[in-house]
């Protein structure tokens, strides 16, 4: 499989072999399937990232990662410092949040949520003093005299997650997977219209780099591959550039989405794949975003949580798209007002890229820390229309990189026969949405998918819940059968009991009277 | 619709309309050449053919109650009147082609369940009804009289030819592959029915009796090419049908010449390039999976060779094309892409820790 990757890397610097390599990619590129969306990130990729202005007020969801939500730690009313602890991971699979800037926590409540659903979620209400004033950060002067345990304590305490969209708490990977032999960054971004990610490693490749090497230094991990789509020129070329001092490859992927999918960019950088079920520590391969190491690199050098992220604004509906560094609880409003708000009226919000996005239908709703986009949709760009029949064309079947029968999957679903979508690999699917974007009969096979998942998840806790029932009724049964027998046994022992003592007094009654005559 | 819309939220510019249309450009140079050869009595029996899938599609719709405007206007009924005509002997009269289409969009498919639930090949499974049904109107082929030539037919004689059986005089002729078995029975061997029968080149461009659109190789090759490169196709199902009618017609003619017609003589004549191209490559009747796409062509080539050599019939791409179809669910059932992160039988790889 190493051939694959030095094919990839050989053609670095001259012209011709980048093209052939880049040519000799798309026919060996090692993912199956996969879909070419249009990449729109002309909208966007130009602009470089401005810090947007402080808003008045931050509403910090406590659960922005996957995992347990964060048990608050100040109260309403509160003044905090920016980078403050304000709520702490609770569990083992969970993050710590920090109050973005500094202020009063006006209020822990309701807000409605980044999610389609809008639903209120708890959250803290931030009212900004405009100050910036910091809390006293523990800065590292020389962060690879580090121990393991330590960086991954420090990740842990600043509340870095996976910021490619995943928001799986980093610190929890890096210690689940000490001593892999491949640490892969990903520069994919294969979502269309997103830039953060390029943008990013154009502007801050250096403390990339370093973030990088950190997390390498933790998981001790003996080679690094930075993979980057090669859509993206000037990103490769800065990280190039800083990476060249330190011992990482950076390689040009062919841009193809779902490239950035996590399974797919194992694929297609070492030829192997992750065993159904399982995670990538167990082929000795750890993942993470290129944002991800640069929150890193923040908060081991200068001590720094996550309490920002560069979000990308863009889509046809939007009048100047651009990327913005926005601060954790920004409201989405605020960013599109930043990028000169609307040019006409979005036929749909979308919060992350247009593959897998999330349609959302409040501006209101705060940036967290997975946030990679805001997207301000035409219908033109959605291009969606009334499903129509199936036609059986298996253009999904050619589309799905993980190698499922959408068709197929989705007619059993229809049919209401879960178990026979089960069985052809429904729990496989990565709800990339390859198969939905080439539906020549525009059929919504992932929301038939995220369905049946959703439908298999609460039959499953069903399930639990009814064993758990039926084990508390056994054990309800039983404890009244040991209390009914214990007392038989309690009554007839003391039943025993007075009847031996009867039998005493009667002897020696008898005896007495014996005595006595 | 729904208010919550679920990703994605970007779709790819097609359509089943789209597809279809694409397809009819395709077939459109072979159509024309046809035209061209077979003159007006082509030209009218292939509107025939159309206008009767069109109403019969739309009267059975309406019975259905449901809305005949998008069911029409997808394309599918009238690609497979386009296909049926396609099949058709070009002198063949009126009442062939409106019984043709509507078998097949009735019976062939909407009886089925409509676009994508029928099994066989709406346009095949109508062919072979009237061949069985009509043997004589069937195969009653006429030599080409090209409408640019001085004894082509014009609008009016074309009409007479389609609409009132008016036969063409002298010009009755004989497929190549009819022609073939007639010698055979008559104990003549290939090599002398075939002297001035069959010229390659003549056969390429399609200059010889024969159904209306199945003569023109080279313009339905071009045509399988186009759908090819607009990826509407895949090269897995044509190529394996070339294949399965190319390889034992050339190990049979290397061992008995006189008996076994070549390749070229297989692959030129009948319906094996509009089979392999435009019939077989029909997505609702064939396997999911490019592999899959393989065999049944394979499938479909091979029964196509085994029914001219050794068959009742001079032509046997349409009963390959329904026998294969019938194989296609079980195809399907057998052939399944690896799914990523599991082995061919579905267990999950082996984990290799620190590998």
């Amino acid at each position: 499989m190493t051939t694959r990757r030095e094919a990839a890397c050989c053609g670095e610097g001259s012209p011709l072999g980048y093209a052939v390599t880049t040519l000799f990619d798309r026919f060996f590129s090692g993912m199956r399937g996969g879909v070419h969306p249009e990449g729109r990130k002309d909208l966007s990729a130009a602009r470089g990232i401005r810090a947007l202005p402080l808003p008045q007020k931050l509403y910090v969801p406590l659960q922005q990662h996957i995992g347990a939500p964060a048990t608050p730690v100040v109260n309403v009313g509160e003044r905090v410092l920016k980078g403050q602890l304000i709520a702490a991971a609770q569990g083992n699979v969970s993050a710590p949040v920090h109050a973005p800037t500094s202020g009063i926590i006006v209020a822990l409540g309701d807000h409605v949520a980044p999610h389609p659903s809008g639903l209120p979620v708890p959250t803290f209400t931030l009212a900004c003093d405009g100050l910036e004033e910091w809390v006293p950060l523990q800065a590292c002067d020389d962060p690879f005299a580090l121990e393991a345990e330590d960086i991954a304590a420090r990740v842990a305490a600043a509340g870095i997650v996976g910021l490619g969209g995943a928001t799986f708490p980093s610190a929890l990977k890096l210690n689940l997977s000490r001593g892999v032999q491949t640490l892969i960054i990903n520069g994919g971004e294969c979502e269309p219209y997103l830039t953060c990610d390029d943008r990013i490693m154009r502007e801050r490749a250096t403390a990339i780099v370093e973030g990088i090497s950190l997390i390498a230094q933790a998981v001790s991990a003996k080679e690094v591959i930075v993979g980057i789509e090669d859509n993206k020129p000037e990103a490769i070329e800065a990280m190039r550039g800083a990476a060249r001092a330190a011992s990482m490859k950076v390689v040009a992927m062919p841009s193809m989405y779902p490239m950035g999918s996590e399974k797919q960019i194992i694929q297609v950088l070492t030829g192997q794949e992750i065993p159904a079920g399982g995670r990538p520590a167990d082929i000795g391969v750890l993942v993470h975003n290129v944002a991800t190491a640069f929150a890193v690199h923040q908060a081991i050098r200068f001590g720094r949580p996550l309490i920002s992220r560069i979000v990308t604004v863009s889509g046809g509906a939007i009048k100047s798209p651009c990327n913005v560094e926005a601060l954790v609880g920004t409201p989405v409003q605020q960013l599109i007002d930043f990028a000169g708000g609307f040019s006409q009226a979005a036929a749909r919000m979308v919060l992350g890229g247009p593959m897998m996005g999330q349609h959302i239908t409040n501006t209101a709703v705060p940036v967290v820390k997975g946030s990679s986009g805001i997207l301000a949709l035409t219908s033109d760009e959605i291009g969606q229309n009334e499903a129509s029949p199936c036609i059986r064309c298996s253009t999904c079947v050619r589309a799905c990189p993980v190698g499922l029968l959408p068709l197929e999957m989705a007619a059993h679903i229809r049919g209401s026969d879960l178990s026979g979508a089960v069985d052809l690999g429904l729990k496989d699917c990565i709800a990339c949405g390859s198969c939905s974007y080439v539906c020549p009969a525009h059929i919504p096979l992932v929301h038939y998918f995220n369905y049946a998942k959703g439908d298999l998840a609460a039959q499953e806790r069903g399930k639990l819940k009814q064993e758990a029932t039926k084990k508390l009724a056994d054990a309800r049964s039983e404890r009244i059968a040991r209390i009914e027998r214990e007392r038989a046994e309690m009554m007839a022992k003391r039943k025993a009991a007075r009847e031996a003592k009867e039998r005493a007094a009667k002897e020696a009654a008898a005896k007495a009277a014996a005595e006595t005559a | 619709m729904n208010p919550i819309a679920h990703s994605p939220h970007a779709h790819a510019p097609s359509s089943i309309g789209k597809v279809m249309l694409t397809v009819m450009l395709a077939l459109t140079p072979a159509t024309l050449f046809g035209f061209w050869l077979y003159g007006w009595p082509a030209i009218h029996l292939w509107a025939v053919a159309i206008i009767a899938a069109i109403l019969g599609e739309a009267f059975v719709i309406r019975l259905q109650q449901r809305a005949v405007r998008p069911v029409i206007m997808d394309g599918s009924g009238i690609l497979t009147a386009w296909l049926l005509a396609l099949s058709l002997p070009p002198y063949a009269p009126w009442w062939i082609a409106v019984l043709g289409s509507l078998f097949a969009v009735i019976v062939g498919k909407q009886i089925f369940g409509g676009l994508g639930q029928n099994v066989f090949n709406p346009a095949m499974a109508a062919r072979v009804m009237l061949l069985i049904s009509f043997p004589l109107e069937m195969t009653t082929w006429g030599a080409p009289l090209p409408l640019t030539s001085p004894n082509g037919l014009n609008l009016i004689e074309g009409l007479r030819v389609t609409f009132f059986s008016q036969p063409i005089d002298g010009m009755a002729s004989a497929s190549l592959l009819g022609h073939v078995k007639t010698e055979f029975t008559r104990g003549i061997g290939l090599e002398q029915a075939l002297t001035g029968f069959f010229t390659p080149m003549d056969a390429l461009w399609g200059m010889r009796a024969g159904s209306l659109g199945e003569t023109a190789a080279l313009m339905l090759l071009l045509g399988g090419l186009v759908l090819i490169a607009r990826r509407i196709i895949t090269w897995h199902a044509p190529f394996a049908m070339l294949l399965g009618v190319a390889v034992p017609a050339l190990i049979f003619s290397l061992i008995d010449g006189n008996h076994y017609a070549g390749p070229l003589v297989h692959l030129l004549s009948g319906g094996v390039m509009l089979g392999a191209f435009f019939i077989i490559t029909d997505p609702v009747t064939s396997p999911n999976t490019a592999k899959g796409q393989f065999i049944f062509g394979l499938g479909c080539g091979l029964l196509t060779w085994v029914i001219r050599t050794w068959g009742g019939y001079p032509e046997g791409v349409a009963f390959a094309v329904l026998l294969m179809n019938a194989a296609t669910p079980l195809i399907d059932q057998y052939v399944k892409p690896r799914i990523y992160g599991r082995d061919r039988k579905g267990a999950a790889l082996p984990a290799k820790k620190g590998a």
